[in-house]
């Protein structure tokens, strides 16, 4: 005569309750926690639109001018946006503007959905203007905590990650409609910096 | 469960400056009023029925003046006959789709451009306190061009003989919209 199986169930229940019962807390709010200074750094960057899409509409325009436009944007920008980082966690005061930041976005919006047949000295220029300025600010802000600069790091990999992948996927693209997708995602980020500009006056 | 799980509104359970309300209210503002939404899809219908470079460069040309128009209503500078401009632009692209008028490109983006301003000025003088202005921005910004995107999508039956003139009825329902919404505001 076959014996019924032996349920495993009690077996299963006391498994759970031990682990229940040695439950740690879940820390699962980062508000409290963060992700260590590297980290916070790092998602700082993709959180935040203001600093997220110029970096990401240069990277597209670099990447339709070709491969040689997308490496000097990959090494330009992170650059200088560590240095300008650096500059401002010693600078003394916070000092933004927020007609500068709309500014950014029309026009490297603008550029990209015109998509300008800017030279390679130029492009190198706006992408070191925009790493200053756009690192001087996050530097400020950064500026109060003693793990700032390990933070800077964490942003400027993210910027270098970014710039990297937007502009080989650009640089890959041949069909014409896709680039054209990208001009349209162009006028999209300068649309929003009209917009900006409107907040920025009515708040004035 | 499903049926709940399908009406489930987004959790917000961590309500920082309003951004996920800002983006979220911002992408909701252009599809929450059929009067824009007939406009803007008409546009996409009409650019895929003059073809390139009409088809990207009128959903180009909308979103940037309609941010200009939006600007000039967060700066508080007035414009006249808002209400009458929007229903006129459902009117008259409409009519463009329905008679597949076919202007030359400069006129066809001014025409579109003018209408911009009107849409773009009624959903500049909104934004609920205390939610992220840019965040609500990139969001009415993204919808807009997913209105556009929709009416390319659905331009493309262009190339078919029955796609033509299915476009030409759909040209004159937004007309047809526009009349509607026009009525209402002399109403």
């Amino acid at each position: 005569m076959n014996r019924a199986p032996k349920s495993r169930l009690p077996l299963y229940a006391f498994v759970i309750f031990a682990f229940a019962t040695c439950a740690v807390p879940a820390e699962a709010h980062l508000n409290t926690t963060g992700m260590g200074p590297l980290y916070d750094g790092l998602m700082h960057f993709l959180m935040s639109p203001e600093d997220f899409l110029p970096v990401l509409a240069l990277a597209l325009l670099a990447g339709l001018r070709g491969a040689a436009y997308g490496r000097r944007a990959l090494f330009t920008l992170p650059t200088a946006w560590l240095l300008g980082g650096l500059a401002g966690i010693s600078a003394a005061a916070r000092s933004g503007n927020a007609l500068v930041s709309a500014a950014w976005f029309l026009l490297l919006g603008g550029l990209l959905a015109a998509d300008a047949k800017l030279s390679l000295p130029v492009t190198t220029a706006l992408a070191a203007l925009l790493g200053l300025y756009h690192g001087y600010l996050n530097g400020t802000g950064m500026g109060q905590f003693e793990t700032a600069s390990v933070a800077l790091l964490g942003l400027v990999f993210a910027v270098f990650v970014l710039v990297a992948l937007a502009a080989a996927f650009v640089v890959r693209l041949h069909a014409h409609w896709a680039r054209i997708a990208v001009r349209v995602a162009g006028s999209w980020i300068a649309a929003s910096g009209l917009l900006m500009l409107g907040w920025a006056f009515r708040t004035r | 469960m499903m049926l709940v799980l399908l009406c489930a509104p987004s959790a917000f359970a961590h309500p920082q400056k309003g951004e996920a309300v800002g983006f979220l209210t911002g992408f909701r503002h252009p599809i929450s009023g059929l009067d824009h939404v007939l406009a803007m899809v008409a546009v996409g219908l009409w650019g895929a029925q003059l073809g390139a470079p009409a088809i990207w460069l009128l959903p180009v040309a909308f979103p940037m003046v309609m941010a200009m128009g939006g600007m000039l209503g967060l700066m508080g500078v007035p414009l006249p006959g808002i209400e009458y401009g929007i229903a006129a632009s459902a009117i008259l692209l409409g009519a463009a789709v329905m008679f597949e008028v076919r202007p030359p490109l400069a006129l066809a983006a001014i025409l579109v451009g003018f209408f911009a301003i009107f849409h773009g000025h009624a959903h500049g003088t909104e934004l609920p306190p205390g939610q992220s202005a840019l965040l609500y921005s990139i969001g009415f910004v993204i919808a807009t061009g997913c209105l556009h995107a929709l009416g390319i999508g659905i331009g493309t039956v262009h190339r078919w003989a029955w796609g033509q003139k299915l476009l030409r009825v759909a040209g004159a329902l937004v007309t047809v919209g526009g009349v509607f919404f026009l009525w209402k505001a002399i109403a």
